[in-house]
């Protein structure tokens, strides 16, 4: 379903939530107390609300002190729909989504077609309106193939339905053409993402350089790779004064630019990955494919600074960084391995690790992924505030389990949390109202 | 070879030889008596033995190396395998088979030992994990050659008594070699002082904290040096990616009399081979009486007999 679709098979039954934790960053609100959901949208949600208010016919539900709290909203994902649709299909990445508690995905562009004109997002709204079970917006490429020479039709992609611009996996080289696309896109007031990583001093480096990398007989990438770019990016937002999204950084360095670009009042936010949150280089062991992505996992100590950062709001939001490889791009030697991991269903499991460890609040760590990303895209979701659409879920922080590779929902199977043990799980994801997990309560 | 199999299945307790990583400073020193033991056998008249009879050995390289697959050819021959070479840098792998298929492809020939050479860092660990057989790295990516370690300790040891204690000098391409990888694992285990010479350009990030130290001046990097080992510069490497030519390059971290001077009187001078003569190495220093390039070529032959051997004690045998 797209951002606009409610409801869809006809208005479902009205939901009460009581004796729940609910957590609603957007209003800084972590209380006891009832939620009431009907026509796809919020009533109410606070410890003032009488559960005697819900009509009549609600399901009513005792959360026995579990968290509620709004869906997730996830602004980096990759799918595999056009084009690879053995990877992942915009149902499949929906399903994962509902297990994960995700209720909105952004979608990247790097599929096949690019999503660079206005009929593909068309296209794939569309195909989410028709087989997704949580929401679906697109981001649109900034240049025409994702080849950083020509801008898209930013104007008319924005209308068309894309919610932000990047170029997805691709970092754009031209200073010149990044100066362009931040004029012109600001004109429109779109959002441009970009994945921040200069391609010459990346070029053949598959980890991040240093002894570990060097140890395995791997090519590295420095770390100035991200952070040349990043402050290039920064002073072509203070020319331009666009409105810019790093969409992952990897180093407390890079934390540190981000800092300084918002204490100098200049429209720049930043996203991680969760893998870079609870990941670092180390993990790769020896030469495990499902820990190479882009940017790749760092050191401990910038692992930390990351989420120092996250903990300070200098890192806005946290995405899964889903990215589904099959065996074809992924069975292979490290070096000629595909970048990127699966991430939606793991995504507040392993976020809540940055809880448990005490290292960031819960009401920080939902924060940056439910109504950060919904300011940054411009979205009504992402709150329980009465009236906003009732995108919410139900989860129990406690629930210990481990990640079986059987009970993956994703199409493609490249976590790198196969066999991780996790605290914390989705009990109930309602989008619009409607409970999309666990399939079981799901109305025919 | 006088050391029965069940001995060296207790002294050399691995399935197989991927790495010097892991190896234990004793389990090195087996390897190396044994592969004494192979240099008299190899200059016998008979140079057959049985151990490895009715055992298949499969080398199989993607990257072409002539050098190292007719050593390893060599050896299974003389321990009594069938040996088979496949060179699938032209094959079915340019067609996108997975290297994972290749692993189930191999299984199904049912071969003992597999000596393995691949371009990319860690490859032949993801063979070995796939394969039922006993596996054998000879050489993957910029990672490691543990049998070239081998013979170049071998070598050592047979000139110099003991490889404790002695200043080793590494020099040249250090970033993209697996020699000189394994080479630090190695003597730094056998309690060597190693040393690494070589330009800015071609040294990998923190170099310094694999049990090294780094120099960047040929002249103070061989001062005092018993062992000078250089190593093997390619050819798209020399002009202006890394360096900027090879005149500059011999110039100032080639090997020649000059420059060995300032190592110790006896100190001895290795190669991994092929050689590029005046680009690396003086072909004066590369042929003369103090360069052990040939008999290294030799002892390269031995320690694959007996790693081949020490592998071959954990073969099943029913």
């Amino acid at each position: 379903m797209n951002g606009d679709a409610n409801a869809a098979n006809g208005t479902p039954k009205p939901v009460v939530l009581t004796n729940a934790r609910i957590v609603d960053p957007a209003r800084d609100l972590d209380a006891q107390g009832t939620v009431i959901i009907a026509d796809g949208v919020i009533q109410a949600a606070g410890p003032e609300v009488d559960a005697k208010a819900a009509p009549a016919n609600a399901e009513v539900i005792d959360c026995a002190g579990k968290v509620v709290a709004p869906g997730l909203i996830d602004m980096r994902v990759f799918v595999g729909e056009p084009g690879a649709e053995h990877r992942e299909t915009l149902r499949s990445a929906s399903k994962a989504a509902a297990v994960g508690g995700v209720t909105t995905l952004v979608t990247m562009p790097d599929t096949e077609p690019v999503i660079d004109e206005p009929a593909l997002v068309d296209y794939v709204l569309r195909r989410a309106r028709d087989t997704a079970i949580v929401r679906i917006h697109p981001a649109a490429a900034l240049t025409k193939g994702l080849e950083g020479r020509e801008m898209t039709e930013i104007g008319m992609l924005k209308e068309a339905g894309a919610v932000a611009f990047t170029d997805g996996r691709h970092s754009i080289a031209n200073a010149r053409v990044m100066q362009r696309l931040m004029t012109y896109a600001n004109e429109f007031g779109a959002l441009v993402m970009h994945h921040p990583q200069d391609a010459n001093l990346s070029d053949g480096g598959v980890m991040n350089m240093g002894e570990t990398a060097t140890r395995l007989g791997l090519a590295g990438i420095p770390l100035e790779a991200e952070i040349i770019m990043l402050e290039r990016d920064i002073r072509l937002v203070a020319m331009t004064g666009a409105a810019y999204h790093a969409a992952q950084i990897s180093c407390g360095a890079s934390a540190e630019i981000v800092r300084a670009a918002k204490a100098n009042g200049h429209r720049v936010t930043a996203g991680v990955s969760i893998n870079h949150l609870t990941l670092n280089e180390n993990d790769i062991g020896s030469y495990r494919t499902f820990f190479k992505m882009s940017p790749p996992l760092r050191l401990e100590d910038d692992r930390r600074a990351m989420v120092e950062a996250v903990r300070e709001g200098v890192i806005d939001v946290i995405v899964s960084s889903h990215d589904p490889q099959d065996v074809e791009t992924k069975r292979h030697p490290f070096a000629e391995a595909a970048d990127g991991a699966i991430g939606l269903e793991t995504l507040l499991p392993a976020a809540l690790r940055l809880v448990h460890s005490e290292e960031v609040p819960l009401m920080t760590v939902l924060r940056a992924m439910t109504s950060r990303p919904a300011e940054l895209l411009g979205l009504d979701t992402g709150t329980l505030k009465p009236g906003a659409p009732a995108d919410v879920i139900v989860f129990d922080p406690g629930t210990p389990w481990v990640l079986a590779k059987e009970d993956i929902v994703s199409r493609s199977k490249n976590s790198p949390f196969e066999d991780a043990r996790f605290q914390g799980k989705v009990l109930r994801t309602l989008v619009a109202g409607r409970t999309v997990h666990p399939y079981s309560v799901r109305p025919a | 070879m006088t050391i029965r199999t069940n001995d060296n299945a207790a002294s050399f307790p691995h399935r197989h030889l991927l790495g010097i990583e892991g190896l234990q400073p004793s389990e090195i020193l087996t390897l190396l008596d044994l592969a004494d033991q192979a240099v008299e056998v190899s200059r016998q008249v008979e140079k057959k033995k049985a151990v490895l009879r009715g055992r298949t050995q499969i080398n199989l390289f993607f990257e072409a190396s002539t050098r190292t697959q007719s050593s390893f050819e060599l050896a299974g021959k003389r321990l009594g395998a069938d040996v088979m070479n496949m060179s699938v840098a032209s094959s079915s792998v340019k067609k996108g088979e997975t290297l994972i298929d290749t692993a189930a492809t191999l299984n199904a020939m049912h071969p003992d030992l597999l000596v393995v050479r691949h371009h990319a860092a860690g490859a032949v660990k993801l063979l070995a994990d796939k394969v039922g057989c006993s596996v054998v790295n000879a050489g993957d990516g910029a990672h490691e050659h543990p049998t070239q370690a081998l013979l170049d300790a071998l070598t050592i040891r047979r000139h110099k008594g003991d490889i404790a204690g002695l200043t080793v000098a590494i020099c040249g391409d250090i970033r993209h070699s697996r020699v000189a990888r394994s080479n630090f694992l190695l003597l730094n285990a056998l309690g060597a002082r190693v040393r690494v010479v070589a330009p800015p350009t071609l040294l990998p990030a923190s170099v310094d904290r694999l049990g090294v130290e780094v120099y960047t001046d040929m002249r103070t990097g061989l001062k005092d040096a018993d062992i000078v080992m250089m190593l093997r510069l390619q050819r798209e490497r020399m002009s202006g990616a890394f360096v900027p030519s090879v005149r500059e390059y011999f110039r100032y971290w080639g090997l020649d009399a000059e420059k060995l001077g300032y190592a110790k009187d006896d100190a001895l001078v290795m190669h991994p081979g092929p050689m590029n003569r005046g680009v690396e190495i003086d072909p004066e220093i590369a042929d003369g009486p103090r360069s052990l390039i040939r008999e290294q070529v030799e002892m390269g032959v031995a320690v694959r007999m007996a790693v081949l051997e020490a592998l071959a004690a954990h073969l099943p045998n029913k």
